[in-house]
């Protein structure tokens, strides 16, 4: 049996604080700018509070994993080596990176990082994860949310490195690092400047009959009824009329959140070293939650007992949850 | 963009004009030193509202006959009570049950969850509320706890009980 590594989101310093004491085995976090993916207004750390947070994680028993998992563009890759540096200083106990050159940089500057592969690398077939192995010592890969666990079982006897998953949270499936459709309405990168639908771009409108609608870059991408859930205001998840439809429909993902609390024991069996929960912009309240459920749920599989877990739809997008492609690519 | 305060709220309190009034004078003296208080103890709030430490909030309790008015200013600090009908234009209007709002500046309850349960509304800037979203939620201790502390054992009890209450109609629903 795999170790089964509980790895937490943590958007501020109270956050990891509230992970490493709900019982994380590591948290990641990011510093509050471009160098990663949830660059959200007042969210992540600055240095002094990186060092802080490595302070307090390490001597609770727990790692603190540093998210680079952006792409510089080209010729500006000097906050990203800058970040990298000072990581190594705050002694961060890895680096969350997607983009080659980044990677390139830690293994020549510092080979003694341990380097993990983001999901925005989207590596999903053994010879695009054993290339980041043999290249810049990658030791871990996040898988991207679209294979079924045969095929994780798979890949696992392919590559020289430990396997990643999530396993709750944002369940965004478009080909990871690549999607540009925030860029193409707001001109911000999801990519480059690490923002998913900027909340400067965000606004909400409530209308007369209750119902409520969300628009980025002053595009209608959802509008709700007055007693629909609501979901967060991406154009994946949009919902769109169009010429051959009669009603407005999810043309790309539905809002809908992860949840692989039932597969857990699957997912061990099949050789995935460590589970992570999305979420560095959510509340502590969340991460608290969270992770107290999977804390719980992997300790009872990992002592032989059935997990329990606990009700985490209200904490869900839409408040609708689905095992999404590890239970069958059919989900849609 | 500046907002207001939907015009069906203000009407959904017409008998309770002049208790909204009262109220609101009442309450005002309190919540200053409510503000003031954790304007001293968390001063690191601030950092993370960047730029929007002078913008204008409405906090909007819909089952209390009147709203509050917040301009996080660490040199001008402002949180007042206003009846709905004199509320202020303003940056960013938040609004939900009185319990549930307290309970998101306490971070026992998550905003996104509150969000797509619609049991939450933002409307005007909402850069502005995400920023005062992560400052509060990077506060350690219990905001409302210290608060209720500033009154002693009454207002400790009041809180527990309604939180008592709170959680009761959590479960109902």
């Amino acid at each position: 049996m795999t170790l089964a590594e509980l790895i937490c989101p943590a958007g501020t310093p109270a956050a990891l604080r509230t992970a490493v004491d709900a019982g994380a085995d590591a948290v990641y976090c990011g510093f509050q700018d471009a160098t990663n993916a949830r660059n959200f207004p007042g969210l992540n750390f600055t240095p002094e509070e990186l060092g802080d947070a490595v302070a307090y994680a390490h001597a609770k028993g727990a790692k603190v994993l540093l998210a680079l998992n952006t792409y510089p563009p080209a010729g500006k890759v000097d906050l990203w080596r800058h970040a990298a540096d000072l990581g190594v200083r705050l002694g961060v106990d890895a680096f969350i990176v997607a983009d080659m050159g980044v990677a390139d940089y830690i293994a020549r500057t510092h080979p003694q990082a341990r380097l993990h592969l983001s999901v925005q690398a989207a590596a999903s077939s053994p010879e695009a994860i054993r290339y980041y192995c043999e290249n810049f010592g990658v030791r871990r890969v996040v898988l991207p949310r679209i294979l079924t666990i045969p095929e994780i079982r798979q890949i696992r006897t392919e590559i020289p490195c430990e396997i990643e998953t999530f396993i709750f949270g944002n369940h965004g499936l478009m080909v990871e690092g690549r999607c540009s459709l925030t860029n193409y309405l707001t001109g911000q990168s999801t990519n480059m400047d690490g923002v998913c639908s900027p909340a400067s771009d965000v606004e909400y409108a409530r209308h007369e009959d209750g119902s409520m609608s969300s628009q980025l870059a002053g595009f209608t991408i959802d509008r709700f009824g007055p007693d629909e859930k609501a979901g967060y205001p991406t154009i994946c998840k949009g919902r769109y009329t169009a010429p051959n439809r009669a009603q407005s429909y999810y043309a790309f993902e539905e809002p809908i959140s992860l949840n692989l609390s039932r597969l857990l024991p699957d997912l061990i069996d099949a050789g995935v070293h460590a589970f992570k929960i999305e979420g560095r912009q959510r509340s502590k309240s969340y991460v608290r939650n969270v992770v107290r459920a999977f804390r719980q749920a992997v300790d009872d599989i990992r002592n032989g007992r059935a997990a329990n877990i606990a009700d985490l739809v209200a904490l869900t997008e839409g408040q609708k949850q689905t095992q999404g492609a590890f239970e069958t690519k059919k989900w849609r | 963009m500046s907002v207001r305060i939907e015009a069906a709220n203000s009407a959904r309190w017409p008998g309770n004009l002049l208790a909204s009034r009262l109220a609101c004078g009442v309450l005002q003296p309190i919540l200053t030193r409510i503000v003031r208080r954790i304007a001293a103890r968390h001063p690191s709030l601030f950092a993370r509202l960047g730029p929007y430490q002078t913008a204008d909030f409405v906090i909007d309790p819909i089952d209390l006959p009147f709203a509050m008015h917040l301009r996080p200013d660490p040199d001008r600090l402002l949180f007042r009570a206003v009846p709905r009908d004199a509320a202020p234009r303003a940056d960013a209007v938040i609004r939900g049950r009185f319990m549930l709002l307290l309970e998101l500046i306490d971070s026992q309850e998550d905003g996104d969850a509150a969000f797509f349960s619609r049991d939450l509304d933002v409307t005007g800037d909402t850069e502005a509320v995400v920023r005062l979203r992560n400052a509060l939620d990077d506060v350690d201790t219990s905001i409302a706890e210290d608060t209720a502390a500033m009154f002693g054992a009454p207002g400790r009890a009041v809180l527990a009980r309604l939180r008592r209450g709170y959680s009761a109609d959590m479960e109902k629903d």
